[in-house]
This record gives structure tokens, C-alpha cells and sequence, in this order.
């Protein structure tokens, strides 16, 4: 699988100098020039780069943001307009920040539903699948602090909305709860002073985000990547080097895909906000209408279809944490969704779920969204927690193609496949 | 050690144990001083109290006022909604506990424990809904002030009473009353 013969040479005295002291070209062009790739990948599997791609882009742009921002609860909301009418090209820097954030969201969510349809989760990959999941919740964690430094009305009470969330735990232990939600802000309400350790977090955490990142990828060249018909590596005709073969993909997608974002980044740059962000933060008077950014939206359905504080915290929570079981809970022993009729079906209710609960999240709480709300959350932990472990039981799955080789070249004489997928 | 088994604890079990506990204590110790410093500080703490002149808040009409960086409701309620407010039945009330930080837990929701006694037109609250924090609606004539006609909070849909009693929507507890006195007939002092 991942473990492969180096095709290493060191060109220069100097490069075989430095790789009989610190191997480190060596190691790169082991993991990423001649890493065996499955040769059936599809653009779905672009995503991982794009992924890398939109962290790097973030930090750069952060860390030059961050010289001209000013954290505090005066300041704040006037020095990102400063940003984005006086620094040099800050407009651009912002606009790159703020519309990163979203097709970060975008092209995690295609990546995660991408191991989702085709088993990404299941033996040996489980690690690799929770390590995934710690990835989303970071990445969560670093938007919502990162929505909070603007400092406008959707900014501030975003942050009472959702530090208060903690509150909840007040019906399981009295004070408890309270006593957290104060320790959040430092104080008895959001204030400058929550500003402040946000936005120390918010740098913080991208460089997590990237520690975790490399163990991701490690796991993910320990097992090998999956492949759009779940089956394993077993002969060379499988797999393709991943220079150029995946890399030239890569590099395609990702210019499709910043086309895109630079129509957003220029003509586009507050579609995807709100408004009421514009206007700076004022304790004193809460929006009539409180959205999240488009990203969270499905969540906040299912914290507000539960009339229960409590038990909407905790069903908002469990739909995240859920995700790192989806390896024991789904029982079927085929990966790929393409050769699971049941399960596909199942699937893509799931996926409309999920995009109905984004839909309903951005409406306000009455009817008649609330109860298409529940019905929805109620089946998105249907879907997790009976249908994933009944539908593996009971589903007679489409015959696998021996390997990756026929599943692409079709039954042929053995001896011909193997020497076509050497070289191609 | 290899020849030392488990029932012979001997004079370096008890020093390796012993140094392990001290180096936990020791690490929890270190610990505190970086969680602790995100809890509000005295100066935060320093219990501000704000004095209130009642006099322009005519029948009906509500104002709010800044406590410890909470807006505080203060409504002159109306006989209407005073005999509202009293003739609910308690086993109606979402939460039957009054929330009154001058009365113990054990008070019930009736409206003369939210309200002081003499003084019953006037309603002092804490204007933050106990769901997630939102201000609710209600105090500007023109606002939403949900089915029961006292307040609405528009983030998730709760509606509280002409007493700040939760009664419909996601949020568990009636609106905190916080300790306050009047000074005279006319002024307030909150904290």
C-alpha cells in the first residue's frame, strides 16, 4: 500500500550531502512525488488539496491582517473599515480573509461528504476519519472566534448567542453553567475584554489546525488513499505516482475552483455575510433576525428545532461528535456507495437534509419552518444512528470488480492490464 | 527492581509515588494561574450598583438601563396588565420558581414575588433572555411583545408575560429580577 521503493536520487554533492544528514527532500518526494496514488481518483478528490490550499491562504492573510487590526471592544469595529478603506490593498487582504472563510467551509463539506459516499471512514482509515472530524471542529471553532473581531451586531451577538450555550449547563448543575459562560467572557456579559481573548485564539488556532493537518496526512499515507470503488491497492497496475498524475489534477481543480473565488473576492465580497454587520456592535439591542454565517446554519436548525435549551445544546453538539463514530456505526463492509443501492439512496436523503436544515436555519424560529426543522434533524440522527447500522446488515451489495485495474480497463487478459497501468 | 513484586512495596515505590503526586499537585498548581486569569477580575466584580429616577416613565411606558453591562427593563405596567399577570394560574408557568435574587429559591412566581410590595406597576428585570442571551422585544411601543404581552425575544421565539415569566419557546427560566430598592417614590438603586 502506502510503503513504496524510493525513487530518490540526489542530483548534487550537496544534495547527497544534506540527505546522508536530513533526509528531508527524500521524505517529501517519498510522501508527495512518488506516493502511489489510486489511478481511478476522481475530482472529488481534489478536495484535500484545495483544503491545504485555503489554511495557507488564511494565514497569510491573517497574519497581515492582524498588523493593522485592533482587538478592542472601541476600536475594533473601526479599524477593520481602516482596513478595508485606507491600508494598502487591505481591501483585497480582507476580502481574501473573509470569503477564504466560506469556501474553506465549502470545499470541507464536499470533502466530507466525499468520505462519506464512498466509505473514506471505514478500516483501516478510522484515525484518519476521526483526525477529520478534530479538523472540522477546529475550523469551527477558529470562524466563530474569527466572525467575533469585526465587532458588528451580528459579530456581538453571535457571541452572546452562542458563549451562552454553555449556560445550558446550569440545568444539570446549578451555577455551573453560569460560572463557565462568565469565565468565557471575563466578565458578566460580552465585552472588550472577550474580544481580546478571541482574537488571541483566533491567531492561535490556524497553527493547531496545521499540526493537525500533517497528522492527517500522515495517517492518510500510512493506509493509502481510498478510491472512488473503496477497494485497496494490490498491484502496481492500480496506482499512478502522484507527480504528475494527482498533481496536475490538483492543480487543475484548484484553478477552477479560485476562479470562482475571485469572483467572489472581487465582485462579490459581502454576498455571503450580513449586512447587519455593518453596523457596529450595541449591547443594548439585539437584530431582529440573528443568523450564523451560511457554514453553521444547519446546526443552528437543530439547536433551535429542539424547544428544550438543554437537550437542543446537546443535540446541536452530538450531530458534530456523532461524526467520529460513523466508522462502528456503519455496519456494511463494502466502502464505496457505488456498489451499495440501499445506502446511496439513504445517502443523498442525508445530503438533503443536511442542505434543508442550512435553509431552514436561515429562517426565523415559527412556523412553518420549525417543524420542517424537526422532521429534518429528526432525520439526520435517524439516518446516523438506526439507518447506517441497519442498511449495512440487511443490503446485498452490487458485485466489486476484482481491482482497481479492471474496474477501469474492464475484464481483460491479466498479464495486458497490468502492463497498461504501468506506464499510464 | 525487577525482583520487587507487587505486595513488597519497598522504599523506592514510596519515593517514586511520592515525587509523581508532588509533580501533579505541582502541575495543577501552575495550571491555575492560566485558567483563572479569564474569570472576571475584582475591578469587573466590584458590585456597581446604578440609581434610577423613575419620574418621566409614565403609564405604560418602559425604559432600559445599563447594570454591570446589562440592560435592565424597567416597565410603569399598566392595571391591565397587572390583573394580567396575577391571574395566572402557577401550575400554567413554564418555570415556577420567582427568579428574584432579593427572595430565596423556594419563592413561587407569583407576581407580587417579582414585584415589590406597594410598588406593583413597576416591573424591574434583567433584560436578557434566559435562553441564549438575546435582549428581547417589548419596551419600544411599536415592538413585537409575543402572545402573552409582555416580551418576545425574535432570536429563538420565546415569549415572556407581563411579569417576565417565560411562557412559550426554548427558554427555561423567567426573566432574573435583580436586587434593587427604591430610594424614594421615585427613584431606584440597582445592586
Amino acid at each position: 500500500m502506502a510503503s513504496h521503493e524510493s525513487t530518490f536520487r540526489p542530483a548534487s554533492r550537496a544534495g547527497k550531502w544534506l540527505d546522508e544528514r536530513l533526509p528531508l527532500p527524500r521524505l517529501m518526494h517519498g510522501q508527495f512525488v512518488d506516493f502511489p496514488t489510486p489511478r481511478n481518483i476522481n475530482y472529488l478528490w481534489t478536495t484535500g488539496g484545495l483544503l491545504t490550499f485555503f489554511l495557507g491562504v488564511q494565514i497569510a492573510t491573517g497574519i497581515v491582517l492582524a498588523m493593522h487590526y485592533i482587538p478592542s471592544a472601541g476600536d475594533a469595529f473601526s479599524s477593520v473599515e481602516a482596513i478595508r478603506r485606507d491600508v494598502n490593498y487591505g481591501w483585497l487582504l480582507r476580502n481574501i480573509h473573509m470569503v477564504g472563510a466560506s469556501f474553506f467551509f465549502l470545499a470541507a463539506y464536499i470533502h466530507i461528504g466525499r468520505g462519506l459516499y464512498y466509505g473514506s471512514y471505514k478500516a483501516p482509515r478510522e484515525v484518519l476519519w476521526i483526525l477529520g472530524v478534530v479538523l472540522f471542529l477546529l475550523m469551527m471553532a477558529t470562524a466563530f472566534m474569527g466572525y467575533s473581531l469585526p465587532w458588528g451586531q451580528m459579530s456581538f451577538w453571535a457571541v452572546t448567542v452562542i458563549t451562552n450555550l454553555f449556560s445550558s449547563v446550569d440545568a444539570v448543575v446549578p451555577g455551573l453553567g453560569t460560572r463557565i459562560v462568565q469565565w468565557l467572557w471575563g466578565g458578566f456579559s460580552v465585552s472588550g475584554t472577550t474580544l481580546t481573548r478571541f482574537y488571541a485564539l483566533h491567531y492561535l488556532l490556524p497553527f493547531a489546525i496545521a499540526g493537525v493537518v500533517g497528522l492527517h496526512i500522515w495517517a492518510l499515507h500510512v493506509v493509502g488513499q481510498n478510491n472512488p470503488t473503496g477497494l485497496d491497492i494490490k498491484q502496481p497496475s492500480d496506482s499512478v505516482p502522484m507527480a504528475p498524475y494527482a498533481i496536475m489534477k490538483d492543480i487543475f481543480a484548484l484553478s477552477v475552483f479560485v476562479l470562482l473565488f475571485a469572483w467572489f473576492v472581487f465582485y462579490l465580497p459581502d454576498y455571503l455575510g450580513h449586512s447587519d454587520n455593518y453596523i457596529e456592535a450595541n449591547p443594548l439591542s439585539t437584530p431582529p433576525h440573528i443568523v450564523p454565517e451560511w457554514y453553521f446554519l444547519p446546526y443552528y436548525a437543530i439547536l433551535r428545532a429542539i424547544p428544550d435549551k438543554l437537550l437542543g445544546v446537546i443535540a446541536m453538539f452530538s450531530s458534530i461528535l456523532l461524526l467520529v463514530f460513523i466508522p462502528w456505526l456503519d455496519t456494511s463492509r463494502v466502502r464505496s456507495a457505488k456498489y451499495r443501492p440501499i445506502y446511496k439512496w439513504f445517502f443523498w436523503f442525508f445530503i438533503i437534509s443536511v442542505v434543508a436544515l442550512g435553509y431552514l436555519g436561515s429562517k426565523p424560529p415559527e412556523p412553518p419552518y420549525v417543524g420542517w426543522a424537526r422532521f429534518f434533524t429528526a432525520y439526520y440522527f435517524l439516518h446516523l444512528l438506526v439507518i447506517l447500522p441497519i442498511v449495512g446488515v440487511i443490503e446485498k451489495s452490487r458485485p466489486l470488480p476484482r481491482s482497481i485495474t479492471e474496474a477501469v480497463l474492464g475484464k481483460e487478459p491479466a498479464a495486458q492490464g497490468a502492463s497498461a497501468g504501468g506506464g499510464k | 527492581m525487577a525482583s520487587h513484586t507487587a505486595d513488597d512495596p519497598n522504599r523506592r515505590d514510596f519515593i517514586v509515588i511520592a515525587a509523581q503526586a508532588f509533580a501533579v499537585v505541582g502541575a495543577a498548581a501552575a495550571l491555575w494561574p492560566f485558567i483563572h486569569q479569564m474569570n472576571p477580575d475584582a475591578s469587573t466584580q466590584a458590585l456597581a450598583s446604578t440609581e434610577v429616577d423613575l419620574s418621566p416613565v409614565k403609564q405604560g411606558q418602559a425604559i432600559t438601563v445599563l447594570w454591570r453591562g446589562k440592560p435592565v427593563f424597567i416597565r410603569n405596567r399598566t392595571p391591565d396588565e397587572i390583573k394580567a399577570a396575577k391571574d395566572v394560574r402557577l401550575a400554567d408557568l413554564k418555570d415556577p420558581v420567582a427568579r428574584n435574587d432579593a427572595l430565596p429559591d423556594s419563592a413561587r412566581a407569583t407576581d407580587e414575588n417579582r414585584t415589590k410590595a406597594g410598588k406593583e406597576n413597576w416591573l424591574v428585570m434583567v433584560g436578557i433572555c434566559t435562553h441564549l442571551g438575546c435582549i428581547p422585544k417589548g419596551q419600544s411601543m411599536g415592538d413585537a411583545r409575543g402572545d402573552y404581552g409582555g416580551w418576545f425575544c425574535p432570536c429563538h421565539g420565546s415569549h415572556y408575560d407581563t411579569a417576565g415569566r417565560i411562557r412559550q419557546g426554548p427558554a427555561p427560566r423567567n426573566l432574573e429580577v435583580p436586587p434593587y430598592e427604591f430610594q424614594s417614590d421615585t427613584q431606584i438603586k440597582i445592586g
